[in-house]
């Protein structure tokens, strides 16, 4: 086909699948003041509305879906703040999902655009994340480079940094990976402490099976603790939400059939996870599925069963503290915990149930921290000065701990503390692991 | 009209003074700053994001030089298309201006940068116990310089007054490039004529604010809501006109149509009679004794003209409720189109139940989605129709009703805009309300202010030949 022919046949694509959601917005501009990329960029083709109305554009054909339209949503960071401000319920994410989906379509047909990164990326989202044994032996590369003190040399040397800005402020953020023999095994039940209470199984994720393996055996831990019943399913996989925010359509839902099939294979009450941006994707796999009729009732069964690990605990009438927190916590959401799930209370109860923790609320906790999924790599620039304007906030709080509910937040967050030069008061934690430290897991 | 320079060559003559990270002209930018919350889609060739008052002044004094048009824009929430580029040219974004926010607590008053967003006023003056009454519904987005250029208010008019009350001082680049002051920080001022009133309002066609010296007032120290149904809207409409009489000013009066009720109740249930004709939303604010007895009376009266439920809020819950039902309105009326053309035509308050008939026979008439609702207590409504802008031959029919409530409120007494502005849509109209000498005097200070009509152009008046609303 001509280049032209290509560009219509994927502008008329972005008309069936979002003009008329697009076309629902009334441009008031309500979702300006919460959009973290209109708020440092200061431009309205980086805010929803605008993007909205760049996607009805394209559409239309009055722009080049990859010239003109693809930056813009390349650099929105789906925190989907906007969905929740929005007075007519504009269903942003979808126009955004349809967006991504055409634009990757459309680099692939036109061959030219096919970047290094966007190969490189191609091939981690196919062969990398769904596959966990390979992950696991990324990550147990990890922790043998950090245990045998390779890690110190290169941070010494700033080695790392040479080759990659973000990946060598990224390598210092990240937290110290556990030994492999610690991990907990797929399979397994783990059973609950006096008793059983509920049974569940856990989600474990693939970034935070890899290299945040403590967070998800204290989790399991702790859910043990409080008289419940544990069980990681076999078959279950990465979550998908990396391959769709990527406009990898197919894939995503290839993982989403086999999570629904791996839960359903268990007949138990919840799928519980401790990570809130898989967690949002699970918990929309009935809108991936809703145009397969013979999946659609299946997804709709396993949404109703998704839950956020804070949810359960929250409703816990004792969570079985053992020892007194020193210091003031402050929270940051994670967004797809709080703008996809709604789930915004029960972390903080949790926080607040903490012998001896104070907690402070972070003024503008519900604005984005850039993390994006993979944002923050893609993106470094943006992304950091995002964060820095976040870590303003963090900083009055005179926290010492502050908590996020997810594992990109998390390294984000731990990252802010680096560049602001907080590191020696203040530490980045998963909810979980305060939480399971206080009542004596380690 | 940008026929002298080429895109190429102004962006250079621009980037002289003003750095080129904050000149946009990409495709994509351009369409991004081609829209408000109004309609139409006008291409600008350029965008320049200034910040300081030496860059506005610089580009409109090249604007004049080189004859290109400049439209000053804050964050676009406009319902009349005042910031669209409707000539080509350049968009001044003003948004992105160094920001200003001084509250001066012993001289009851704020000096903010345009940039500042209307909802940070509220909070700063709040956080000292003063208050800034003006609150446009967009007033978490929209920027003071935009609220001040189109004297947008909000449902506080009535007790309070609106924008223009509070704006003594202005700082403004005028069309022509000079920086010049206006006002100042007394609340008195008769020194030669009121540049201030003329500015505020005047949809950036006579300058660009940079600075503003705004008014705070003492925080009301309590408040109470109360919400009444009437099945008939004459009823209601007298309702409002004799509390006005009894002695009682309230600080919001609010009303919403059945069709609107019933939009809020399919969209959220929030409890309202959805077989009312009418409800009316009353409150009252001041000293916890006085709005007792105000609140009461005003239940009385309600009572009296029929009402077929008066609830009082007891606690800030139910208050909040109430209120809720009320901002559901615009998000509710949506479901029953994607095109909402929001009007607020305004009439005397004595005149709100026939104006309300006169609406009742328009939606009749063109068959459309007719809703009713607004600020009753000042006279201001917003009649919206829902419509689908693909729909040729309804949006016909739309801009005939659109012709026929301007008309019908000129008629009344009442005028075409209450709080949007003229913008593009009403300019047609303008010596319907005005006269045409009226329309002449305007064009004139118009003329002496910007003699190449370089700012903002196309707004407030009709072009030649323009008779009315034109929509697609």
């Amino acid at each position: 086909m001509k280049t032209d022919e290509i560009d219509k046949k994927y502008s008329n694509k972005l008309y069936e699948s979002a003009y008329d959601a697009a076309n629902m917005c009334v441009q008031c501009g309500y979702c300006l003041p919460v959009c973290p990329t209109y708020l440092t960029m200061g431009n309205e083709a980086q805010s929803p509305r605008g993007r909205i109305n760049l996607v009805k554009m394209a559409a239309e054909g009055k722009i080049d879906i990859l010239n003109d339209l693809k930056e813009p949503m390349e650099l929105c960071l789906g925190c989907r703040a906007c969905e929740v401000a929005c007075p007519v319920n504009v269903p942003y994410s979808e126009i955004y999902e349809s967006a991504l989906n055409v634009i990757a379509e459309n680099k692939k047909a036109s061959k030219s655009s096919h970047t290094m990164p966007d190969k490189l990326l191609q091939t981690m989202l196919k062969n990398l994340f769904p596959k966990k044994k390979h992950l696991r032996t990324a990550g147990s590369f990890l922790w043998f480079y950090q245990s045998s003190g390779l890690s110190k040399l290169t941070q010494k040397t700033k080695i790392m940094e040479m080759v990659s800005k973000p990946m060598g402020q990224f390598e210092r953020a990240l937290p110290k990976v556990e030994s492999p023999n610690k991990r907990y095994k797929f399979g397994e039940h783990y059973k609950a402490v006096g008793e059983r209470k509920m049974i569940v199984a856990f989600f474990p994720g693939c970034i935070m099976d890899a290299v945040m393996s403590k967070i998800n055996r204290q989790s399991i831990e702790l859910l043990q603790k409080c008289g419940i019943e544990v069980v990681i399913p076999q078959n279950i996989t990465c979550c998908g939400a990396l391959h769709s925010h990527q406009g990898e359509v197919d894939a995503t839902k290839k993982l989403a059939k086999q999570n629904i099939e791996a839960f359903e294979e268990l007949g138990v009450t919840y799928l519980i996870n401790n990570a809130g941006g898989c967690g949002a994707m699970l918990y929309e796999y009935d809108k991936l599925l809703a145009d397969e009729p013979e999946w659609k009732n299946r997804a709709n069964k396993f949404v109703a069963r998704s839950r956020d690990i804070t949810e359960v605990l929250a409703e816990i009438d004792e969570i079985p503290y053992e020892k007194e927190w020193r210091g003031v916590i402050t929270y940051q959401d994670s967004c797809h915990l709080r703008n996809v799930q709604g789930v915004i209370d029960p972390p903080r109860k949790l926080l607040k149930s903490i012998p001896g923790a104070t907690f402070v609320e972070l003024k503008n906790s519900h604005l984005c921290c850039a993390s994006g999924g993979i944002y923050n790599l893609l993106h470094f620039e943006e992304s950091m000065e995002i964060l820095d304007e976040k870590m303003l906030h963090v900083i009055k709080t005179e926290a010492s701990t502050i908590v996020t509910t997810n594992p990109g937040c998390l390294l984000q967050m731990r990252l802010g503390i680096e560049r602001s030069g907080s590191k020696n008061k203040m530490q980045g934690l998963h909810l979980m692991e305060v939480i399971a430290e206080a009542c004596g897991i380690n | 009209m940008m026929n002298r320079l080429s895109t190429s060559e102004l962006l250079n003559l621009i980037e002289q003074e003003i750095p080129r990270e904050r000149i946009l002209d990409s495709l994509a930018n351009r369409y991004s700053y081609s829209f408000d919350a109004s309609f139409g889609e006008y291409l600008p060739d350029i965008i320049v994001q200034a910040t300081t008052k030496e860059e506005v002044s610089f580009l409109l004094k090249l604007a004049n030089e080189h004859q290109f048009p400049v439209y000053p824009r804050g964050t676009a929430t406009s319902l009349s298309g005042g910031s669209l580029a409707v000539h080509g040219g350049v968009m001044l974004d003003i948004s992105q201006f160094e920001k200003k926010l001084i509250v001066d607590q012993e001289n009851l008053l704020a000096i903010v940068s345009p940039s500042v967003i209307t909802s940070e006023i509220h909070e700063a003056a709040e956080s000292v116990g003063l208050f800034y009454p003006p609150d446009p519904s967009s007033s978490h987005v929209s920027t003071i310089g935009g609220n001040i250029s189109e004297n947008s208010s909000g449902p506080k008019g009535l007790k309070y007054g609106t924008t223009k009350e509070y704006v003594i001082g202005l700082e403004v680049v005028t069309p022509t490039g000079e920086i010049i002051r206006t006002g100042g920080k007394t609340v008195k001022n008769v020194t030669g004529y009121d540049l201030t009133r003329l500015i505020v309002g005047s949809e950036g066609t006579l300058g660009v604010i940079t600075e503003a010296i705004i008014r705070l007032i003492p925080k009301p120290a309590d408040r109470k809501t109360l919400l009444a149904s009437f099945d008939s809207v004459i009823n209601s409409g007298k309702a409002i006109t004799n509390i006005l009489a009894s002695g009682i000013l309230p600080s919001a009066m609010e009303l919403m149509d059945n069709a609107c009720i019933v939009a809020v109740e399919n969209y959220m249930p929030s409890g309202l009679p959805t077989e009312a004709a009418a409800i009316i939303i009353i409150e009252v604010d001041g000293y916890k004794v006085a709005i007792q007895e105000e609140i009461d009376k005003c239940a009385e009266v309600c009572e009296r003209f029929n009402a077929t439920s008066v609830k009082v809020a007891k606690n800030e819950q139910e208050r909040e409720r109430i209120w809720k039902s009320r901002r559901m309105v615009s998000p509710a009326i949506t479901q029953l189109g994607p095109t909402k053309i929001s009007e607020d035509a305004t009439v005397p308050r004595s005149k709100i139940p026939e104006m309300m008939e006169r609406l009742g026979e328009i939606r009749e008439k063109y068959k459309l989605n007719l809703v009713v609702f607004g600020h009753a207590g000042d006279g201001n409504l917003h009649p919206n129709i829902l419509t689908d802008i693909r729909n040729v031959e309804e949006m016909k029919r739309v801009e005939d009703a659109v012709s026929e409530i301007f008309e019908a409120a000129i008629e009344l007494g009442g005028t075409l805009s209450g709080e949007h502005g003229i913008g593009l849509l009403k300019a047609p109209y303008m010596s319907l309300e005005l006269g045409e000498n009226g329309l002449l005097m305007m064009k004139k200070i118009k003329e002496a202010w910007d003699p190449k009509n370089i700012l903002n152009p196309g707004k407030i008046f009709p072009e030649e030949g323009q008779k009315k609303v034109v929509l697609i």
